[in-house]
């Protein structure tokens, strides 16, 4: 009786140990990937600077979209702005951008500075479209298939790794 | 006279369970996480997320939205870790189940040494 | 300097506990009876340069000496000396370097003042208490070394977090310590009353006070804890099961069941190793809540800066812990005496046990299911409060019944007579007039209400059959009382708790229904560490035609560039006011929240009654330590 009891106890410990040390290797920071392989929601977004709106769904007549939510306020913004640019060269994908809780005529100088890379451009003055889009923080990006089907969620600043990624993946 | 009490019971319950939308609301917020403070609800954040959610979790319930279809809205968008009641799933029934099965053997275990003793008086 | 003068210290510090160990060794194996002169020399030489060390470190900070990296990243000329001092402990290094005195303060006092006359039990204790020692000290210079020095030497500091420079923090870390540190000393007990196989009976009297001295601090500390989060955090709430409240939590669980269990060990010799066990679970959940709280698994509001080589050195050291723990207790565990019988009061004891480790289990599983899930699955969720408040709370109205009926009665037949008296009838009809005036209509709520009267009530009563007839158990009484009291006012306190949440912009009123509240005006201040931004405010309390100015600030410090929201509390007997504000971007609206807390002081108070009948404890036990 006693040794089992040893070994019960020594098992029981030695799996809350191993988690415990898996637990330190393993630092995952919060994300929301398990967005990836669900669908985008539908749903109508005003354009910027002009009425009208934009419905998500018309998405689905693009080959590949990369939804970039930006502010004139936000320096990663401004730092992953060239990358936007180099990926609006690619014929098959289009950007729309989302201009969150921002200043109309500081988005608008921000672009005539930087360049715009946005095939549309939407606004979320108040930032609460952005919500269902489960944006959190800017810069966020989300690229997007013809189906709706969303590929991949991108947390921060795009960099030249996650152009080379986007790049590869709107080739197939 | 039961039925008396009854009665009262059933005044006391009806009188006190209409929730005011505020009520709801502050429920919600408290229940959510705001996503970018280490660790405080989005009820008691300043922080821009929080200011956000508080307003859309606001639209939602002037919608209709139920409480709960309120967490699964948010869950989706943003996965459960924005909740801080884990909802009963796959994921967490060990969570919400442990607890009741350990009392249990504790309670088991406690009759166990009971009769050992008793036993031994005898 | 100064850096080099603390490394010498704690280096021979380090020396003299190896010294320690060796002369602790070769000891045991003699087999005279008394405890050579060279180990207390050796002991109070270690105490010293412990306690050197950590006075430069102190002077370190007193002086702003920028020279020492820790003062330099924790520190700021501009800070009040109070906060200058307690920035010595306020991060993760000088707290460390608070662990390591705490475990050479104990391992001096016990083996200067316990006067068990086992010398075998003493040195093993001591051995024990020195490999912890050792291994704190090897990690402190190795990885967190508060003395590293920099140069050129900065002229200012990175300063302190401001939420961190608060009276109440600045004690709790200190007070905590010496709770769940000081529970080392009796886990090496533990280890060394199975190595030198005492009896049961010279253990507790051995072991008590320091379980006694540990589980109030402990319990003072939780206590500052909530008291700082209350006052500074402006959410108002106190308890959040944040994973680093259940830290301190965890331990407190442990030392309450031990507590109960040394008194039956006191009298007889059954439960001697559960006794060890829970002795050796304390400090086991000490060093598990040190790692949680320093390796950066967790995500709270609480922690240090994170760092994985941290948590590694921690885990590697608990595991040690753990594993040489079970292999002692199995190899020497004392053979039980089977025959005794559990007597009625001893079982209400047990109880108590059972519920502390089931509470224990609980927070546990709360605690570490989001890490386990994460790590094994990849799936992150939250464990918050809802979850804790809903499996914890239906568990008090046993626990309040059976400390309410537990002490007094002899057996379970003849209690059921002795059930139904005074004591029930009075409860339950304060009761009644309580659920007329609360209008509550949660089943549960009412529940854990007429229990906690009935505890109170109960404990009052016993209090004056004490006092009438000379038999003093007040510790008991009044810890139990205070416990009932405590249960009570947070039912009160969640019931009444009121919150609004509106915007104003400065001269605007907002009208409740109870309250008038008026934003006066805003106004700018300066300090030297930090601008801020006040905001005057009138409420009016429509029905007690009762005035209240309240000014919550909005804090912009420098350095640390942080923006802070200072609640504007106004403290009443009954209750208190609590309003916060921020701006909301880009606008000259305010977010007010309005909050009404009932009972918060007699929230605290209770806790302080809890602690003090441990306190009474300790005075009052008999001759030997």
């Amino acid at each position: 009786m006693r040794k089992i009891h040893l070994l019960l106890i020594c098992v029981f410990f030695s799996f809350i140990f191993i988690v415990f040390y898996l637990s330190l290797q393993n630092p995952k920071n919060y994300d929301t990937e398990d967005l990836i392989g669900k669908k985008i929601t539908e749903l109508e977004l005003n354009l910027f600077g002009k009425d009208g709106t934009f419905n998500t769904k018309e998405i689905s007549n693009y080959q590949f979209t990369l939804l970039n939510f930006w502010a004139s306020w936000c320096a990663p913004c401004r730092k992953e702005h060239k990358n936007l640019i180099r990926l609006s060269k690619n014929k098959n994908l289009k950007i729309i951008g989302v201009n969150f809780k921002d200043n109309e005529d500081n988005a608008r100088q921000f672009l005539q500075e930087m360049g715009n890379p946005f095939y549309i451009l939407a606004e979320d003055s108040k930032g609460k479209k952005s919500v269902n889009f489960g944006v959190y923080g800017i810069p966020e990006t989300i690229l997007v298939n013809s189906e709706l089907i969303i590929l991949k969620k991108y947390i921060g600043p795009l960099n030249s790794k996650d152009v080379n990624e986007i790049s590869k993946l709107i080739k197939k | 006279m039961k039925n008396i009490i009854k009665g009262f019971f059933l005044l006391f319950f009806l009188i006190t369970n209409n929730f005011a939308d505020e009520d709801l609301n502050n429920k919600i917020l408290k229940n959510l996480r705001c996503l970018v403070c280490q660790g405080q609800t989005v009820s008691d954040s300043n922080s821009d997320f929080a200011q956000i959610i508080k307003s859309v979790v606001d639209d939602k319930i002037q919608e209709g939205m139920t409480e709960k279809e309120i967490y699964n809205f948010l869950s989706d968008k943003y996965g459960d870790w924005i909740l801080f009641n884990p909802p009963l799933k796959k994921s967490s029934y060990v969570l919400w189940f442990l607890p009741y099965a350990l009392f249990a053997m504790g309670i088991l275990f406690f009759f166990y040494l009971f009769k050992r003793t008793s036993i031994r008086k005898k | 300097m100064l850096g080099d003068l603390g490394i010498i210290f704690v280096s021979t510090a380090l020396l003299i506990s190896l010294a320690l160990i060796y002369f602790s060794l070769h000891e045991v194996k003699k087999s005279n009876n008394v405890i050579p002169k060279n180990i207390y020399n050796f002991s109070l030489f270690q105490l010293t340069f412990s306690l050197l060390s950590f006075i430069v470190l102190l002077i370190g900070y007193i002086f702003s000496d920028f020279s020492i990296i820790n003062v330099y990243e924790n520190s700021h000329t501009t800070k009040p000396l109070f906060y200058k001092i307690s920035g010595t402990w306020g991060n993760h290094e000088g707290s460390l370097l608070l662990w390591i005195n705490i475990l050479v303060l104990f391992s001096s006092l016990f083996l200067f003042i316990n006067k068990n006359k086992n010398k075998k039990f003493k040195i093993f204790t001591l051995l024990f208490q020195n490999l912890l020692i050792v291994i704190f000290f090897i990690f402190l210079l190795t990885n967190s070394n508060p003395f590293s020095t920099i140069y050129p030497v900065p002229n200012e500091g990175m300063g302190l977090n401001p939420i961190l420079q608060d009276p109440a923090l600045a004690i709790h870390p200190p007070l905590l310590y010496i709770g769940f540190v000081g529970s080392s000393i009796y886990f090496s007990a533990a280890l060394s009353a199975l190595v030198s196989k005492i009896d049961a009976k010279s253990l507790a009297t051995s072991i008590k006070p320091w379980i006694l001295v540990s589980w109030f601090f402990q319990t003072v500390g939780i206590l500052a804890g909530s008291i700082w989060a209350y006052y500074e955090l402006g959410w108002g709430g106190y308890w959040f099961w944040d994973p680093v409240e259940n830290s301190s939590l965890m331990p407190w669980f442990v030392m309450t069941a031990l507590l109960h269990s040394i008194l039956v060990l006191e009298r007889k010799i059954g439960l001697y190793s559960w006794v060890i066990i829970l002795s050796i679970l304390t400090f086991t959940m000490s060093v598990t809540g040190t790692f949680l709280v320093r390796s950066g698994i967790l995500n709270s509001v609480h922690t240090f800066a994170n760092d994985p080589s941290r948590g590694l050195f921690i885990l590697t050291f608990l595991i040690l812990m753990v594993f040489s723990s079970i292999f002692i207790f199995f190899k020497y565990a004392p053979t039980e005496n089977k025959n005794y019988r559990i007597l009625s009061k001893e079982f209400f004891i047990l109880t108590n046990n059972w519920f502390m480790i089931f509470f224990l289990a609980v927070v546990l599983i709360g605690t570490l299911y989001p890490i386990f899930l994460d790590t094994l699955t990849g799936t992150k969720i939250s464990v918050g409060p809802p979850y804790y408040n809903f499996i914890l709370a239906p568990f008090l109205i046993p626990l309040l019944f059976l400390m309410t009926s537990g002490p007094k009665h002899k057996w379970i037949s003849s209690k059921i007579k002795n059930f139904f008296n005074v004591v029930l009838f009075l409860s339950i009809f304060l009761f009644l007039i309580a659920f007329f005036l609360i209008k509550e209509n949660s089943l549960l709520l009412n529940l854990i209400l007429f229990f906690s009267i009935y505890l109170i009530i109960q404990t009052l009563f016993d209090l004056y059959d004490d006092l009438k007839s000379r038999i003093i158990n007040l510790s008991r009484i009044i810890s139990h009382l205070g416990f009932g009291l405590l249960i009570f006012f947070i039912s009160i306190n969640h019931i009444f708790s009121q919150e609004n949440n509106f915007n104003l912009k400065p001269g605007e009123t907002k009208e409740t229904d109870n309250y008038v509240i008026k934003f006066e005006n805003l106004e700018k201040f300066s300090d030297s560490n930090y601008k801020s931004i006040i905001g005057h405010f009138k409420i009016l309390n429509k029905k007690k035609l009762f005035k209240e100015n309240l000014k919550p600030e909005i804090r912009i410090y420098n350095k640390p560039m942080t923006v802070t929201y200072e609640a504007s509390i106004n403290s009443r007997f009954f209750s208190d006011t609590y309003l916060t504000m921020s701006n909301i971007s880009n606008s000259d609206i305010f977010n007010i929240k309005f909050q009404k807390k009932p009972f918060m002081n007699f929230i605290w108070l209770s806790v302080l009654l809890i602690s003090l009948g441990g306190l009474i404890n300790f005075f009052n036990r008999k001759k030997s330590i």
